[in-house]
């Protein structure tokens, strides 16, 4: 990536503009993290408490008959199918910042298994998390608001439609490729 | 309606606390453990951030996507997706607040009731910022073979963008 931007960037005489932002991109990752520190550690902690209070047990107990066919390889392992469980459902509710912390225990405990190599388990969670399953899209539905929509929410149908059709082929992809792909 | 939605975040804080408390936990005790443990991944991601957006700002500055839009877009029009959604398509999987910034810019220009404010909207809505999401987890837990997860995602991705001008087209003809 950075080898094509420096020969695309000298090639149509962008040089300056890619060697600023290389400072820029760096301060902006620091930058970034600072913005979302806050919010990352209050849903860890309000997860502590959700876990302590037995609520996080309830939902994992919902989403399990479904999660268990997704990941046949983390069914054994309790701590981690509470982790997917939990990530996937705060993901269902649009909470964002919470899905990221709950997501990552669970790869961590995943990749424990196989270090340094993404298993079969952690490449369905991954593309579970970038497929977007949140029901309501309130970020976009604010934007449309501010345009002056009367209705924003008038699209949640299209993008329920849009997002069931992106998560189930990435699932398919992920099943598919978890047979075929030979390392 | 709106209401209940901007105050989703803090009633689910709320109902939590309470539902603990009803249950005889140590609220704020168990909050301040669990916000530690949240310092502990942040450090973590911090590093392989630094890495990842250096790379996608160069990248950006390079004038390298809009030469990718011009190659595309030819193909893009007999598919059925309007070519001026391709730089939201570009820079979708990369950063989640270019890609806000750039379908804001796409619904305030066409309006939030055309076909093409819409189908951005239903883009924004369906779709996450990929490559963040998968430089964050595999970073975070130290894979460095990431086997097909990257062709698998964008498989998801590329779906939820037809499905998007696919679905716009169904609900409002």
């Amino acid at each position: 990536m950075v080898v094509l931007s420096i020969l695309c960037g000298l090639a149509s005489g962008r040089g300056p503009e890619v060697a600023a932002a290389a400072v820029e991109g760096a301060a902006a990752a620091v930058e970034l993290s600072l913005s979302i520190a806050g919010m990352l550690c209050l849903w860890t902690g309000v997860m502590e408490v959700m876990r302590q209070s037995g609520l996080a047990d309830k939902l994992s107990r919902m989403l399990f008959p479904v999660l268990r066919r997704l990941f046949p390889q983390a069914a054994g392992d309790a701590a981690a199918m509470d982790s997917i469980s939990a990530n996937v459902s705060a993901n269902l509710l649009g909470l964002g910042s919470a899905a990221t912390p709950l997501g990552l225990e669970a790869a961590r405990r995943l990749a424990v298994k196989s270090p340094g190599i993404a298993s079969d388990a952690l490449c369905m969670l991954v593309v579970c998390n970038t497929a977007s399953i949140q029901l309501i899209p309130t970020t976009v539905a604010s934007v449309r608001a501010a345009e002056g929509c009367a209705a924003p929410f008038d699209i949640l149908p299209a993008v329920w439609l849009a997002s069931s059709l992106s998560v189930g082929v990435g699932i398919l992809a992920c099943k598919i490729f978890a047979r075929i792909w030979r390392d | 309606m709106d209401l209940f939605f901007t105050m989703l975040v803090p009633l689910t804080i709320g109902a939590i606390a309470v539902y603990a408390a009803f249950r005889r936990v140590d609220v704020y005790s168990a909050l301040v453990h669990g916000a530690g443990s949240g310092l502990d991944t942040l450090l973590r991601v911090v590093p392989a951030l630094i890495g990842l957006m250096t790379a996608v700002y160069m990248l950006r500055a390079s004038g390298a996507l809009e030469l990718l839009a011009g190659v595309l877009s030819p193909l893009l029009d007999r598919l059925g997706m309007p070519s001026e959604l391709l730089p939201l398509m570009l820079v979708r999987p990369i950063s989640g607040s270019a890609a806000l910034g750039v379908g804001a810019e796409l619904i305030s220009t066409y309006g939030p009731d055309s076909d093409l404010g819409r189908i951005a909207a239903v883009m924004l809505g369906s779709t996450e910022t990929t490559f963040y999401t998968i430089a964050v987890y595999f970073g975070a837990v130290g894979i460095t073979k990431t086997r097909y997860a990257v062709p698998a995602a964008l498989c998801a991705d590329l779906t939820g963008f037809f499905a998007a001008a696919w679905a716009v087209r169904l609900c409002f003809g």
